[in-house]
């Protein structure tokens, strides 16, 4: 997995409340066997009409931030499937973090598993990013994991919350099943232990 | 010394600890894992690529419903796009390779994978039941803890069998008193999404109690618990009771003999004790639930068939903005009684609504009617729902007023396959998603429980049910 430790780059506003794992990537990209190649499809239907021109008012399209790397989001980002593509899509376009109020509990997980740094922030701070990222491609913010802040254009710094596991996993680019497996002697004796107490399962 | 009174869901989640870090993290074991064709390969292709095996086959199933047609013709490989081909000989691939438990498409036990997985007696109380699949949630039904998980997850499961996590947090969702006539599991499991919100329940373990959930039989539970995830609730529970026992006896899978007493003894104890603390808890009453359909693209955005489409200026904050673009994309407009809302397609099926009591209750609609819309089909969630409808003659009812009766799949509820809605179309669905393009780009979905889909579909526009029924569903 790509380590994540600094980032400075453009930030895209994309305040629509509830954006959901369908919009993020439609079911009809989910039907590959690989983890790359879904930048291309990134919000598929909100950013191409149905011929496959690009909608230019849509964030994405716009020339300011085709080469966005963070997304300031409205509330509940990521709600719905479990689908891993809506991270692997983002990942692929080249978006590292996604700023919001909330996320939806599967996608968030599945963000850390791939090197995107989710970051859940009070809806006043939100409303500063949202601003910021307004200002376009000269607006670049800087999200420092190691300090744990977001810093925008005009030098304002905000503290965010990161559970420390996953901040550890992501500063070094680790594997969980690695880690998880290093772990196999309590599993073994968990599974021994279940043998006897729940003999059915 | 007296234990501290503990939830169902603490209850669970202790019996399943393998490890606790000391900042808290978890490495939680999992009993049953659940696989399907989507979210699968690249899993099965990182074990392959780091040389690890499946740790446990035998507490692993697999079944391709997403993508599969379900036309009767569906044996014929041309009725399948290549990818959706590859994606499922895949799954093939490595069902054998990895010697899991499988039911291929060709198998009358196929079906979407949460159907199967409580069919087949996999899904037992007490257990932790994943799958790369957001709607695992079902499984709370029989007071399992149960979450979808995305595709590392998987790929964790399958190396380890073991997850790692943080405890969320208790929520508790009581339905007191008894629902009113042609009231279901699937108006109240809107209902409490309406009331919570779709990021309502998000960090949170939801347990539905109370009278109306105890009198709900176990495919409405199903019901209740698979939209958990709707609400932002990654699991939701129901406790275990004599009607839950019941549904596992017997199944393939199910313990037996002494196993089956042992195991009975220790699903006595999946209860909430007595004071046990929730961070959260809503109540509905049963007798204010009324038959509902969503008028928007979000879960929560619900309401009774009695009702209007409301207005952008109902709303506060970010909600007013996603409003005003439902409606639009809706095609609807402010003030619209919602039952004049007319109706191109309905659809049948789903992990929400494709048992056989779903399948029941919307043939009692139509029994001797006809279709007044375009297009109609009913998707049984399994070959062995779809037998059992056709040989109680629920099958020759649908036929008769002019559905497609379907093969099992996930079929439109997501559109991954031939069965998609056209731009502008309206469908009344069973399913659990009214995203946008979530049943085809374009596509309009009013969410609505099986027995006010048959009557959407008898009408041709969204339709009380009650106005229907000339016997009780």
């Amino acid at each position: 997995m790509q380590k994540f430790d600094t980032l400075t780059g453009i930030a895209a506003p994309m305040p629509l409340v509830n954006i959901d794992t369908d919009m993020i990537i439609p079911k009809q990209f989910l039907k590959t066997i690989q983890r790359s190649g879904l930048g291309k499809n990134l919000f598929d239907e909100m950013r191409y009409t149905l011929d496959g021109a690009e909608i230019p008012e849509f964030v994405l399209n716009q020339p300011a931030y085709r080469k966005a790397e963070i997304l300031v989001a409205g509330d509940n980002f990521g709600c719905g499937s479990s689908r891993e593509h809506a991270p692997w899509a983002l990942l692929d376009f080249g978006i590292r973090c996604v700023i919001s109020t909330s996320f939806a509990d599967i996608f968030f997980n599945n963000c850390f598993k791939n090197g995107i740094l989710p970051i859940v922030m009070p809806q006043e701070v939100v409303d500063v990013l949202m601003a910021d990222a307004k200002k376009g491609a000269n607006a670049r913010v800087t999200v420092d994991l190691e300090s744990q802040t977001v810093t925008t254009s005009d030098g304002q710094v905000f503290g965010f919350d990161v559970d420390a596991h996953r901040k550890h996993c992501l500063i070094n680019g680790l594997d969980d099943i690695g880690l998880t497996l290093e772990k196999a002697a309590s599993i073994n004796a968990y599974e021994a232990k279940a043998a006897t107490t729940r003999p059915w399962a | 010394m007296t234990a501290a009174p503990r939830t169902l869901y603490d209850k669970i989640w202790d019996d399943h600890v393998v490890h606790q870090a000391e900042d808290g993290t978890c490495l939680l074991y999992i009993d049953r894992h659940l696989v399907h064709e989507v979210t699968s390969p690249q899993a099965f292709e990182g074990l392959r690529m780091t040389g690890r095996k499946v740790r446990a086959p035998e507490k692993t199933i697999a079944v391709p419903d997403h993508n599969v047609p379900t036309t009767l013709d569906r044996a014929n490989a041309a009725t399948m796009t290549e990818d959706s081909r590859i994606q499922v000989a895949a799954l093939d691939k490595n069902a054998k390779d990895f010697g899991i438990n499988y039911y291929p498409v060709s198998d009358v036990r196929q079906g979407i994978v949460h159907i199967v997985g409580p069919e087949q007696g996999w899904t037992l109380p007490g257990m932790t039941v994943v799958c790369g699949d957001s709607h695992t949630a079902t499984h709370g039904a029989f007071g399992s803890l149960a979450h979808g998980i995305g595709t590392s997850e998987v790929e964790h499961v399958l190396a380890t069998q073991t997850l790692i996590q943080r405890k969320g947090k208790n929520m508790k969702v009581e339905i007191t008193g008894s629902l009113r006539p042609g009231v279901t599991a699937k108006d109240i499991t809107l209902s409490v999404i309406g009331e919570t919100g779709t990021a309502g329940g998000t960090g949170y373990v939801i347990e539905y109690c109370g009278q109306a959930i105890r009198e709900l039989s176990m495919e409405g539970r199903m019901t209740v618990c698979n939209m958990a995830i709707e609400g932002g609730a990654r699991a939701g529970l129901i406790a275990p009771d004599e009607k839950t026992f019941a549904y596992v006896m017997g199944r393939p899978h199910a313990p037996k003999g002494a196993k089956w007493e042992a195991a009975l003894a220790y699903w006595k104890t999946l209860f909430t004790d007595e004071g046990a603390h929730f961070d959260k808890v809503v109540t509905i009453k049963g007798e204010d639930i009324a038959p509902v359909v969503t008028w928007g693209t979000s879960p929560e955005d619900v309401l009774p068939i009695t009702g209007v489409v409301p207005s952008p200026d109902d709303f506060t904050g970010g909600k007013v903005d996603a409003v005003k673009r439902s409606l639009e994309y809706m095609g609807l407009t402010p003030g619209q009684k919602l039952s004049d809302i007319e109706i191109d397609t309905v659809f049948i099926g789903s992990c929400t609504n494709g048992r056989i009591e779903d399948l029941r209750a919307a043939a009692a609609i139509l029994k001797g009617k006809k279709i007044a819309v375009k297009r109609a089909m009913v998707v049984p969630g399994s070959g062995l729902v779809r037998a059992q409808a056709e040989e109680e003659g629920l099958a020759q009812i649908f036929i008769d007023a002019g559905f497609e009766w379907r093969l099992a799949g996930c079929s439109m509820c997501l559109a991954m396959n031939p069965d998609q809605l056209q731009p502008g179309e309206r469908c009344a669905a069973t399913s659990n998603r009214n995203f946008e393009g979530r049943q085809g780009r374009g596509g309009r979905t009013h969410l609505l429980s099986p027995g006010m889909a048959a009557a959407a579909a008898i009408t041709g526009r969204l339709t009380d049910v009650r106005t229907l029924m000339t016997e009780e569903v």
